[in-house]
């Protein structure tokens, strides 16, 4: 009875995201029709207020998720192409661009619903987000190098020539212990939102619709949100205790995030279609958390070369301080040679950002008892190979960190510009003009 | 505020009774400001302010700020402003940290050294006696003295029995002996794992000599012990061709010109006490990591032997400290001691001839008792630094 009460409630005003979300999962018990008015309303609402669960739209100059404020959750999918046909592969990306479109708003997968239609027939939509607004839920699709060649080289699907030249297996990285089960891909799928079953929905629903062209190969789910993109949001620790995640590319940085994120037009002639568009780097860290919190607090802050508790450099000031690397301190400079800050940073890598989208991870216990836990690294770069591989290899060689962590995954997707209406995602890869 | 405290100060002071009563008077809601024991010292680039210029007996806790431009340290130094009491370095412009201090009646010397030059800006401290009065013993620096001098002479003699293995493993492998290099390549390793954290001190040498393949960048060349131990083993890569003559000649070569090296620098170096114990934190951590995991010998799985000797090397530095700890913290010397032994059992359970199993044979179930035995020596061992210095 209060349920029904609360949706006529709700029906009444037009169901604001914030009714939806004060309601829970009381409106579960909505009908499947107020359901679908109410969280398309949500999509439209400007989420102004404070607490408001925002929607972002998915078609735009460039695909969401990326300088969008980096929200709470993630699932992450990679998929391998199980189909030789490129009609069928561009049909998939069709039916994705249509159902993303409609999820990112708050709807449905499908247009009939979770809870209509023939009772003869599975729902299109499999309905664990009934009740849960848009959540800020963005999908952002990337292709994978074995989407243009096979391992013999071939083409698969009549665009190898159009390959970006960046976009291939990265190297073997020193303290690299790949799963191949988390790594690689064709094609990927990174669901950001602020409720985890509205990400772990989407994934679920778009892998569903998948089957028979493409088929799940990873996925990862994030719980914790390690960085900010935003200079609106705070910035969140690891699972090292740490502030993570600080000297951030944030959207609000225009200039950076043209230099350092999106691929210009002319970076890469043969593949024109990805200007706009940028380098997905996923790299699966594992932590070793047991010995990590062995360490005494003054080596862990020597590690970073932070302090622990309001994340300033140990050259001083507060959390936005400009490190100062050449400060002297006691034994050498303040902030150690081998310090994460100062190996990642730009002065000590030709001054390349990247803009970082990382994600704490726990997927419970390894067979010892330790915690199978760490972050899993999300990076939008404008080209790997200016952006990321040397900056990798540096940190691999000298960081103090890598002690405490082994890479168990990683793979490299191409990211293509955004859409606009009647467009689908890749369009600009598969019709040449 | 109370993570330093937990970090610095070793279990049985967390038992005592001071933070306890500290708590319990504040009422007024004056926090560890009226606690007589903690001081707040602000630091600036001429001037070192305490908040009181002396405390009751017991840990004392110096709280200290950085108002000034440049990193700062600060001291408590005994009454002849040398002997150094307790130090705490590396504070950068604007931020605190803690000195936690066990002190004992009489006066003292205090010091902040803005840009760590000088003597530092100087005052006198004077500790009066109370119920907490820690207990002392005048020969602490003769058991420091003692402990570094054995712990240097053991250090020095495992890399000169390192590289006399060495060189008769590199004479047998590169004659052809494969059997007999085989049983010589875990035992000449031990003398490397025993003294581990001071040979990885070495940066450029530790890279050419224990790189496992797993650790190389793309195109980096693949020196030392694990390239030979392929060589050796090279049953689990079916795409493996093993070297030449010519070939096993260079790398064989290689690993002995730095093996010398490595035991020409080691000759050559000294220690102090906290390096002793945070060598020993090392070499469990080196267990935990690659031992434990069986990453370490890939290809021969002899991991068990290289458990051993990190075991050995870490036992030897605690036992070496062990009489400071015994005064300090009798506790966690106790308990490290039983969990030492528990550990040992462990391993000679695995005894097998002059060896131990194949890390391969050993059980889900073996490994998981080994892990937690190493776990539960890791947790106090990670306290052994604080203790001694305390």
């Amino acid at each position: 009875m209060p349920e029904t009460e609360h949706a006529t409630e709700q029906s009444r005003h037009g169901i604001s995201r914030r009714g939806l979300v004060g309601g829970g999962v009381a409106a579960a018990g909505l009908a499947a029709g107020a359901f679908a008015a109410g969280r398309a309303s949500a999509a439209t609402d400007d989420g102004s207020a404070p607490d408001a669960r925002a929607a972002y739209s998915f078609r735009g100059d460039h695909q969401a998720g990326i300088v969008t404020p980096a929200q709470d959750r993630l699932h992450f999918a990679a998929f391998d192409v199980t189909t030789g046909s490129r009609a069928q592969l561009v049909a998939l990306l069709k039916a994705w661009t249509e159902a993303a479109d409609r999820m990112t708003r708050g709807l449905p997968a499908g247009e009939i619903g979770p809870t209509e239609g023939d009772t003869n027939l599975p729902p299109d939509d499999t309905g664990e987000a009934i009740g849960l607004s848009a959540s800020g839920l963005t999908l952002t699709f990337g292709f994978g190098p074995g989407l243009f060649r096979d391992e013999k080289g071939r083409d698969r699907f009549g665009i190898a020539d159009r390959q970006p030249a960046a976009l291939r297996t990265l190297p073997h990285f020193p303290g690299d212990m790949l799963d191949p089960e988390k790594s690689y891909g064709d094609l990927c799928v990174q669901a950001c939102a602020d409720d985890p079953q509205v990400a772990v929905h989407a994934i679920r629903n778009l892998a569903r619709i998948g089957f028979g062209t493409v088929a799940v190969r990873w996925s990862q789910l994030g719980f914790g949100r390690t960085s900010t993109t935003s200079v609106s949001q705070s910035t969140p620790r690891n699972l090292f205790g740490f502030k993570d995640g600080t000297a951030n590319i944030k959207s609000e940085e225009t200039q950076d995030v043209e230099e350092h994120v999106w691929v210009g037009a002319g970076d890469d002639a043969k593949a024109d279609w990805l200007a706009g568009g940028s380098y997905l780097v996923a790299r699966r860290f594992n932590m070793n958390i047991e010995i990590w919190d062995r360490q005494t607090l003054g080596d862990q802050e020597d590690f970073i070369g932070r302090t622990k508790d309001t994340g300033a450099p140990l050259s001083g000031g507060s959390e936005f301080t400009e490190p100062k690397f050449s400060m002297p301190g006691s034994h050498g400079p303040v902030i150690p040679k081998d310090a994460h800050i100062r190996v990642v940073h730009p002065d000590f890598n030709d001054g390349v950002r990247m803009l970082r989208r990382g994600y704490n991870f726990v997927d419970g216990s390894d067979a010892l008892g330790g915690l199978n836990a760490g972050l899993f690294f999300i990076a939008y770069v404008r080209d790997p190979d200016t952006h990321f591989i040397p900056v990798q290899n540096a940190m691999a060689k000298t960081d103090a960190l890598m002690e405490y962590v082994k890479v168990t995954g990683s793979a490299l997707f191409a990211v293509p510009t955004g859409i606009g209406t009647d467009e689908y995602v890749g369009q600009s890869l598969f019709e040449r003009t | 505020m109370r993570k330093p405290l937990l970090v610095a100060l070793p279990a049985t002071l967390l038992l005592a009774t001071p933070l306890l009563s500290a708590c319990t008077e504040n009422t007024d809601g004056g926090g560890d400001s009226s606690d007589p024991r903690t001081v707040s010292v602000t630091s600036t680039d001429d001037g070192c302010e305490l908040s009181s210029t002396d405390a009751p007996s017991g840990t004392l806790t110096f709280d200290v700020t950085n108002e000034g431009s440049k990193v700062t340290e600060f001291y408590l130094l005994g009454s002849d402003g040398l002997r150094i009491v307790g130090e705490i370095e590396n504070i950068g412009p604007q931020l605190s940290r803690q000195l936690v201090v066990s002190a004992p009646e009489g006066s003292y010397v205090t010091a902040c050294k803005p840009g760590m030059k000088g003597d530092g800006i100087r005052g006198d401290f004077t500790v009066s006696k109370s119920a907490e009065e820690p207990s002392v013993s005048a020969d602490d620096q003769q058991l420091v003295d003692q402990a570094t001098k054995n712990y240097q002479v053991y250090v020095r003699d495992q890399a000169d029995q390192l590289l006399v293995a060495t060189q008769e493993f590199v004479s047998d492998y590169k004659a052809g002996k494969d059997d007999e290099a085989r049983a010589l390549y875990p035992q000449a390793r031990m003398f490397y794992e025993r003294i581990e954290p001071v040979a990885e001190s070495f940066g450029d040498l530790d890279p050419k000599l224990d790189l496992r393949e797993t650790d190389l960048e793309e195109g980096q060349k693949w020196t030392g012990w694990h390239r030979i131990e392929k060589d050796l083993w090279p049953e689990s890569d079916p795409s493996y061709k093993t070297l030449s003559t010519a070939e096993r000649a260079t790398y064989g070569d290689d690993l002995l010109a730095n093996t010398r090296k490595l035991d020409a620098r080691v000759q050559k170096s000294t220690y102090t006490v906290d390096q002793i114990a945070n060598g020993a934190r090392g070499l469990l951590e080196e267990v935990a990591k690659s031992k434990i995991t069986g990453e370490e010998e890939n290809w021969s799985h002899t991991d068990l032997w290289d458990f051993q000797a990190n075991v050995d090397g870490a036992r030897v530095a605690f036992e070496g400290v062990k009489p400071i700890v015994e005064q300090k913290d009798p506790a966690l010397a106790k308990s490290l001691t039983e969990r030492f032994a528990a550990v040992q059992a462990l391993l000679d359970a695995q005894k097998d001839g002059d060896g131990w199993t194949v890390y391969t044979d050993l059980s889900q179930d073996e490994v998981q008792q080994f892990s937690n035995a190493v776990n539960a020596l890791s947790e106090p061992l990670s306290k052994l630094t604080a203790a001694v210095l305390s």
